[in-house]
């Protein structure tokens, strides 16, 4: 075993190799999962505060909705290095894969609050009404006629938002996250490893087919009585 | 049973005021089956949805089955909708479920409990005519037997008022009245109220007992569908009957009559009900120098009786003419002279 992980691959030990891939997985998947539940309160509010919506309420909207595109207007790299106070206070540190969900959280909410307010706004408009006049409550509304409805594109928002969020974690990886992303640049850039740079690279590649493929399936299975 | 009193809604946007409704009243007895009926844009949209409340008047009264519904909170008023079924035109199913957890859903808001809802959705769903098709999504369903869930899933917390916002208008003629004929049994056999609005004075003619015609936000008319159709007042109300019932000359009949040169006149007869009966037209035809020709005749079963329309021709001198129509007025014949040659 001990001799596995010593291995070398592309001058890199395989040690390397899958704790920087783990982290990778670490910080993709935990931001997409916080981000999923932020991001979809947010699109819920867009789209339940919005004119003629469920709950009407213009000031909620615009807050949400200048927030979404501010976030949005900032590069992830520039959004890194701002929110380091914030990320600090939150962490205790800024190093670190734990430390990145942070601005991978920041970054990746709004972004996947706007895919899913498209989905929710698909929802034809009579299904909320016929849920009204069966007296649903606005939370039953949401539970049992949004949310089953909307699933299968929720979903799709979500292959989407992870391949984003790949590429956003290989740039925070690279400000001390660890990743994939540190170990294309930091070994293999600075290093002059272009085997190495070049594996990422097809690593990449193959998982965000991976993930697309996946997805799609998901999407499908869930949307296949529409 | 449903009683809207001067009822005023107004929508506006930036550039105009749009007057849905203005001072309508409409009054629905327990065990009626009341048709709304006129154009797009007539305001039965929006006065459907006053009954359960998913449009707000901006004066007036909403009285269902003895609540006044006009300033309830948000939670009695869920408690009210429970009791009003609802069905629409583009039936409104969720997509991702199967026709079973689509009827099931009023229940499941209500926190059923699984028992409850097993045996109440298989009741409804035999009710229907869907009882094998429980497990099928909406999309496998023919657009009848997506009315029919439809249907079901207004039916399923056995409320006393069912509303019908088009509910046959995207339905071919075959299926729409597959539908009414369920209505019917439904307001028969389980003693629903029920408030329809439509286009189609068929649906109309075929179902309800009373009518309320709409036009640009008024009701111009309303009363019995006998009544309204063997005597429609308004242009509209005129316009739609003439969609169902001829009472028209045909052209064809129109140039023949031309070419007569005796003395003739043309009378429109109505006979409703147990006027049938009445030997009007023999009377008639042996008053002494009259000539009687039927130039058309309909039949229309309403409201489960009869209106008859005869179009008869009637040749003579003026006097004796006099007398033939005299006859036809005291039989209690509702009769209309449409030419005068």
């Amino acid at each position: 075993m001990e001799e596995f992980l010593e291995m070398k691959i592309f001058k890199v030990s395989v040690e390397r190799l899958l704790l920087n891939g783990g982290q990778t997985l670490y910080m993709v998947g935990c931001s997409l999962l916080a981000g999923t539940i932020v991001g979809f309160l947010m699109a819920l509010v867009l789209v339940l505060c919005r004119k003629g919506g469920l709950t009407e309420n213009r000031i909620l909207y615009q807050v949400v909705n200048f927030y979404i595109n501010v976030v949005r207007s900032i590069p992830f790299i520039i959004l890194l290095v701002t929110i380091m106070p914030l990320t600090r206070a939150i962490m205790g540190t800024t190093i670190g894969s734990r430390a990145a969900l942070v601005p991978l959280v920041v970054y990746i909410s709004p972004y996947l609050a706007r895919l899913m307010e498209n989905s929710l706004l698909e929802v034809p408009p009579g299904i909320l009404e016929a849920a009204q006049a069966m007296g649903a409550s606005n939370w039953q509304v949401i539970r049992y006629f949004l949310v089953p409805e909307t699933l299968g594109s929720v979903v799709l928002a979500m292959t989407t938002g992870t391949i984003g969020l790949l590429g956003a974690s290989a740039m925070a990886g690279y400000c001390g996250g660890g990743g994939i992303g540190d170990l294309a640049l930091t070994y293999g850039y600075e290093k002059m490893n272009t085997p190495l740079m070049v594996f990422t690279v097809v690593i990449l590649v193959l998982l965000v087919q991976l993930l697309q493929i996946a997805g799609n399936r998901i999407s499908r299975k869930l949307r296949e009585h529409r | 049973m449903i009683r809207l009193e001067n009822i005023n809604k107004s929508f506006s946007d930036r550039r105009k005021v749009v007057k849905a409704l203005q001072d309508v009243s409409i009054h629905v007895e327990k065990g009626d089956i009341y048709g709304i009926i006129g154009f797009s844009g007539a305001g039965k949209s929006t006065l459907i949805r006053m009954v359960n409340r998913l449009e707000k008047p901006n004066s007036g009264r909403v009285v269902v089955d003895g609540q006044e519904l006009t300033d309830l909170t948000a939670a009695q008023l869920r408690k009210v909708r429970r009791k009003i079924g609802i069905v629409f035109q583009q039936f409104n199913l969720l997509e991702s479920k199967t026709v079973f957890q689509n009827v099931a859903i009023p229940l499941i808001l209500e926190r059923a409990d699984k028992e409850r809802i097993t045996k109440r959705v298989h009741e409804v769903l035999q009710f229907v005519e869907l009882e094998d098709r429980r497990d099928a999504y909406v999309s496998q369903l023919s657009g009848g037997q997506k009315q029919r869930v439809g249907i079901a899933r207004a039916l399923v917390t056995a409320p006393s008022i069912l509303l019908c916002d088009e509910a046959t208008s995207a339905l071919d003629p075959k299926t729409t009245e597959s539908i009414l004929q369920l209505l019917k049994r439904i307001n028969r056999e389980m003693g629903v109220t029920i408030l329809l609005i439509t286009h189609q004075m068929q649906v109309i003619q075929m179902i309800c007992n009373r009518v309320a015609v709409m036009e640009e936000g008024r009701v111009v008319e309303q009363g019995s569908v006998m009544g309204v159709f063997s005597r429609p007042q308004a242009t509209v109300t005129q316009e739609f009957v003439r969609t169902v019932i001829r009472d028209q000359i045909p052209e064809s009949i129109t140039e023949l009559l031309y070419s007569e040169r005796r003395n003739y006149w043309v009378d429109r007869l109505k006979f409703v009900g147990s006027n049938v009966k009445k030997p009007v037209i023999s009377e008639i035809c042996h008053i002494d120098g009259v000539e009687v020709n039927i130039l058309g005749a309909t039949v229309q079963e309403l409201e489960n009786s009869v209106m008859c329309i005869f179009i008869l021709q009637l040749i003579g001198e003026d006097d004796r003419l006099e007398e033939a129509e005299a006859k036809i007025d005291q039989a209690g014949v509702l009769r209309e002279r449409v030419v005068t040659s």
